[in-house]
């Protein structure tokens, strides 16, 4: 998987601790989305013929085409469900989470 | 050239963990226009929803640089940080502003306008999702005939918005630009074709991508790249491209596909009745008439 990750952070103790101006560095993920999930994608890979039109149409990037077998980030993934809708041979499948 | 698509483009994310809804068009379109402009691009977005979900100190979804420049004001910041990157001899960079209908067609326009008459060398990027989204689905200049919004209610008396949507891929040609374009995200090899152009050109270059959105127009979530799709199936929506001083439709419909079917998927267009889709019909042969007869296909 090769996506990018949550950095560590700490909100700063002192005022000279804050950057100057409302900058922040680029590539700082410091929270993920995991929790706004009802429903997740799960790709049966027996079904799947690696057409990676799933990949193509993820809004949030969240599937990872770098491995032989595709995988989800889990992290980042909404559960929105287009990649199981626009699935050519429905290997995706939409599973309730559970707590 | 390489053929872009899902095979040939990269695995690398430039535009990741932002905090848009599940199933939002905007971030696709931009999801894909960073992966082929690449690191070495500076981006300038107005307030809207691509600026709400991905600044969000200290979470920053770009990992390019990228900043938030006054509503009106894109194509100036864009203008602005290219000639900065000119003066500073640094090469090799693409300089995009990326805003939506409102902050291309009205809040943005003279901007713009500017930016393309110095022929100032930066890619805009209109994500058109056909109304201000991130203020609460208010009507844009943008916003097509019929559509419901909060300031264009649908009742006895309108059908909600009673204005056609603004012609801005013609009005950006008429400017003379190097290069235009209409793309969907229900199209995206299309999209990213013509993304890889805009990169390649020297000068202004104009993207007008059509983006759905869930939350403002009431529909599935997971519907929205097939309703990208059926947009301009129907007819509705077009693909073409302005270059050389001439027009160029990419995909030529040789049958509509139902404009009701991709009309009333949507809560926005549920009050239409007959009469008024009858319309909306009419308005779409016609634009398709002057469009066969004056360009190329």
């Amino acid at each position: 998987m090769d996506r990018p990750k949550v950095k560590g952070w700490s909100y700063p103790k002192s005022i000279d601790q804050f950057p100057m101006g409302s900058t922040c560095k680029s590539d700082h993920l410091t929270s993920i989305n995991a929790g706004w999930r009802t429903v997740k994608p799960v790709i049966d890979q027996e079904v799947c013929i690696n057409c990676l039109k799933c990949f193509l149409v993820c809004p949030d990037g969240a599937i990872d085409k770098s491995s032989k077998e595709l995988e989800i980030d889990y992290d980042f993934c909404k559960g929105c469900g287009i990649c199981a809708f626009e699935c050519p041979v429905n290997a995706i499948k939409m599973i309730e989470e559970v707590k | 050239m390489l053929k872009l698509n899902a095979h040939t483009i990269t695995n690398k994310e430039y535009f990741y963990g932002h905090k848009a809804c599940g199933g939002c068009g905007e971030s696709l379109a931009l999801r894909h226009a960073m992966k082929i402009l690449g690191e070495n691009s500076f981006a300038a977005l107005p307030a809207g929803c691509m600026a709400a979900v991905s600044f969000i100190y200290p979470n920053m979804a770009f990992t390019t640089n990228a900043m938030i420049t006054p509503f009106a004001a894109t194509a100036s910041v864009a203008s602005g940080i290219a000639a900065g990157l000119k003066a500073l001899g640094i090469e090799n960079t693409q300089t995009i502003g990326i805003a939506g209908d409102g902050g291309t067609a009205d809040i943005g326009f003279q901007a713009l306008s500017g930016a393309i008459d110095r022929n100032a060398d930066i890619i805009f990027i209109t994500t058109d999702n056909e109304a201000y989204m991130n203020t609460g689905i208010q009507k844009s200049g943008l916003t097509p005939y019929g559509t419901k919004t909060t300031t264009s209610p649908a009742g006895e008396n309108l059908p909600g918005s009673i204005t056609q949507k603004k012609n801005m891929f013609e009005i950006v040609a008429a400017h003379g630009i190097t290069y235009a374009a209409t793309a969907s995200v229900g199209y995206i090899e299309d999209f990213l074709k013509k993304v890889q152009k805009a990169k390649d050109t020297k000068g202004t270059s104009y993207i007008q991508v059509f983006v759905p959105c869930p939350t403002g127009w009431g529909y599935p979530a997971n519907e929205t790249v097939s309703l990208a799709k059926a947009v301009v199936d129907s007819g509705l929506w077009y693909l073409a491209e302005y270059e050389n001083g001439e027009f160029m439709l990419n995909k030529n419909p040789k049958e509509f596909t139902s404009a009701k079917d991709y009309l009333k998927k949507q809560s926005r267009f549920k009050h239409l009745n007959d009469a008024d889709i009858e319309y909306i019909e009419e308005q779409r042969d016609k634009k398709w008439e002057i469009m066969r007869r004056k360009w190329n296909y």
